[in-house]
């Protein structure tokens, strides 16, 4: 390396990464700035903009922007048109790049040639950087790396993201690069491709590869022997069913221990709590509103962990792109597109990542249906009411062999969530979309990749995370809001009834309840509903507040609910649940995702429709059969 | 349409229709305007750009569940999902 910097050379310069799908764009990103965020193996995973620094071995100093996969500058999906913005230098706040990394993956080395064709027109320096070539080598593929760079008229050097060594030969070239001084950008020479140039640019790909590549006699890979299985027509779709089944086994039977045992953190905590202050104002706002509110909602960590645990990992195995492939008939049906699958499963989690996976849909008006049904699918905040209720209302006894009535109620939750998702996009496609020909599926099926422990781990952490910030901020808050209204004004002197009867919280849920009489809710369930606008897990903690218990066990607030309610206001309770649009932050991102707030009103008023008409229906036939 | 000239059409099947097992060759990527939702042209450039060119050596190694559909296409070094529907304008000998 010589000592001299060139001009400017003490400049940050900026490097964008770009690449097709699955081409480990996002795995070499973390190798170059060490900031490891998750990989994901869904085509076109990485939907939100990811920015990083690192500096080479050499000194120099890079801000690495990874952008979205794409198979070409031409924009399709919202994903694409960034990254086409970013690179044409057009994106309002990200500075001109100085420098394009096309990663290309060495077992598949068509798209990312192409692109990197494509990519030339721009006017920027072009670096290729073939990734995973250790797989590559593993299979037998041998790649003339000098032989490419001259028939692509590019520099090409060849990379293992997921090893330290392997970044050894892209640290060298980029200082080598950046000791002599990158090109000036150059004139833009890019239009809009016609068919015609894509098929040049793909044969000029292909020329390159027959100049450049030798592949082995028969490519009989791990990937094409598990699809036998996993794709099968009668196999797939059972081990499909499986999984979902394992899934939700693991999301109930297997969260257990791990919830009793922060329940029981939480009650000691209050226990002490209640040892150390008097009786007084202080310490029922700290153990009947912040502990018992934030308590009651905490003990679901461990359910929402494992259920994103199985979401990461078949992310990241690849298993997605797969049960896209078995569902799209299915989905066909329903108006939906097969790549819908993904977003609507990540709603089992939380609606707000499935909304914004939605980003993979290219065509607007199916990306917008499915964006409208996610928050139909079971999240995760429903889970604590749900287990609140069935806890308190459904006897645990076994149906049959083994299965317990409470978890087929819990699965018919569930199942009610899909079927109406499903109900409500039927319905949209054969009022609005009647003569509409579906879009095409066009679905990359990569390669399996074993997940990564430390991407996974890294995921799980920041939507645990999320999780907690939002127990210790927004429930939190909403904790303590309520205990303020039930708990002011105090009651007069001498007063007879419960204290709460005489607060701002009655006087809320009293106005509420005649919109609500008709589903069988009473004042106190108006109060913890008007909480639960914030987020849905905060009802528990309303109700937890307004029937002033102090435990923050599960068991013994629904032991106080058995006793004030009737079977039929629960089930209606549950099924306005099941529909009801109670979390303002989806709607904030519905209105984000879709650019106009009149999604969010769509959403809001048929989900508050659904929500109701399905509670009066259900306590209207509970009543009659005698709940 | 690069080189897709009449006579070679006349010895060929859709991808649409083709089954399970089904080895060949592109003979010509060719949308039909009104058949599907986007624009023909669109839709030729998108094949394109999965792989799908005059020349590729294909063969279909998967079926979806349900009506046999989706298919899933090996071309080249890649594998992809499509609806017979959008396979119908291939054509492959």
């Amino acid at each position: 390396m010589p000592d001299t910097m060139p001009t400017g050379g003490d400049r940050t310069a900026r490097v964008a990464l770009i690449g097709a799908p699955n081409s480990g764009k996002t795995s070499l990103f973390n190798a170059l700035t060490g900031s490891n965020q998750r990989v994901g193996n869904y085509s076109g995973v990485t939907v939100e903009r990811k920015e990083g620094t690192a500096t080479t071995p050499g000194g120099h100093r890079l801000s690495i922007i990874d952008l979205p996969g794409t198979h070409s500058l031409r924009a399709r999906s919202p994903d694409e048109e960034v990254t086409r913005d970013i690179v044409l230098g057009a994106y309002p706040d990200v500075p001109a790049t100085d420098l394009l990394l096309v990663v290309a993956d060495a077992t598949h080395l068509r798209p990312g040639l192409r692109l990197a064709q494509e990519l030339k027109r721009v006017g920027i320096p072009v670096l290729l950087v073939v990734n995973m070539i250790d797989i590559a080598a593993a299979r037998g593929i041998e790649i003339d790396l000098d032989r490419m760079s001259a028939e692509l008229g590019l520099p090409v050097v060849a990379s293992t993201a997921v090893r330290k060594a392997g970044m050894a030969a892209l640290h060298a070239r980029l200082d080598r690069m950046l000791d002599e001084g990158l090109a000036p950008r150059g004139a833009l020479e890019w239009t809009h491709p016609t068919a015609t140039d894509l098929r040049a640019a793909l044969r000029e790909a292909d020329r390159v590869i027959a100049a450049s590549v030798r592949l082995p006699a028969a490519p009989r890979t791990a990937t094409s022997v598990i699809d036998t299985v996993v794709l099968h027509p009668v196999a797939g779709p059972i081990i499909l069913l499986g999984l979902m089944f394992a899934m939700f086994q693991a999301v109930f039977a297997g969260a257990a221990p791990i919830m009793d045992l922060i329940a029981a953190g939480f009650e000691s905590l209050a226990a002490v709590v209640e040892a150390t202050l008097p009786a007084g104002l202080l310490r029922s706002l700290l153990v009947e509103g912040a502990l018992a509110g934030v308590g009651a909602v905490m003990i679901f960590l461990p359910q929402i962990v494992i259920l994103f645990l199985f979401i990461l990992l078949l992310e990241d195995l690849g298993y997605m792109a797969r049960a896209a492939f078995l569902m799209d008939n299915l989905m066909g049906h329903a108006g939906l597109h097969g790549r819908a699958f993904i977003p609507l499963l990540s709603s089992f989690a939380c609606a707000i990542p499935g909304i914004m996976a939605a980003r993979v849909i290219d065509d607007r008006r199916d990306r917008l249906v499915t964006i409208l049904i996610a928050p139909l699918m079971t999240c995760s905040a429903r889970i604590p009411v749900y287990t609140l209720l069935i806890g308190a209302f459904i006897p645990a006894r076994d149906v049959i062999g083994g299965i317990g009535l409470q978890g087929l109620v819990m699965f018919g939750l569930f199942a009610a969530g899909v079927v109406s998702a499903l109900t409500v996009a039927l319905a949209v496609r054969l009022v609005f979309r009647r003569h509409e020909i579906p879009a095409p599926l066009m679905l990359d099926l990569p390669d399996y990749k074993l997940p990564r422990l430390s991407g996974v781990l890294l995921g799980l952490w920041q939507r645990a995370w999320t999780f907690l910030r939002r127990a210790g901020t927004i429930i939190f808050a909403a904790s303590v809001v309520i205990w303020v209204l039930s708990s002011f004004p105090l009651p007069p002197e001498g007063a007879t009834g419960p204290a709460i009867d005489y607060s701002f919280a009655a006087a809320i849920g009293h106005l509420v309840e005649p919109l609500l009489r008709p589903l069988g809710f009473n004042w106190e369930i108006a109060v913890a509903l008007v909480a639960g606008l914030a987020a849905r897990e905060v009802t528990v903690a309303g109700l937890a507040t307004v029937y002033a218990v102090s435990s923050p066990g599960a068991a013994a607030l629904g032991t106080a609910l058995a006793a004030e309610w009737s079977l039929a206001t629960a089930l209606a309770l549950l099924a306005w649940f099941i529909f009801a649009p109670q979390c303002l932050s989806t709607l904030v991102v519905i209105r984000r995702e879709t650019g106009r707030a009149r999604w969010m009103w769509v959403t809001v008023v048929y989900m508050f429709t659904l929500a109701w008409l399905a509670a009066f229906a259900t306590y209207r036939i509970a009543t009659l059969l005698g709940g | 349409m690069e080189y897709g000239t009449l006579d070679a059409l006349v010895s060929t099947t859709t991808l649409g229709a083709a089954r399970k097992g089904f080895r060949g060759t592109v003979v010509s990527v060719l949308p039909i305007e009104g058949v599907g939702r986007l624009p023909a042209d669109e839709m030729e450039r998108r094949l394109v750009e999965m792989g799908f060119i005059e020349g590729a050596e294909i063969e279909i190694i998967h079926e979806g569940p349900i009506r046999r559909d989706p298919i899933a296409v090996r071309v080249g070094s890649a594998t992809v999902a499509l609806r017979r529907r959008d396979a119908l304008a291939i054509l492959a000998e």
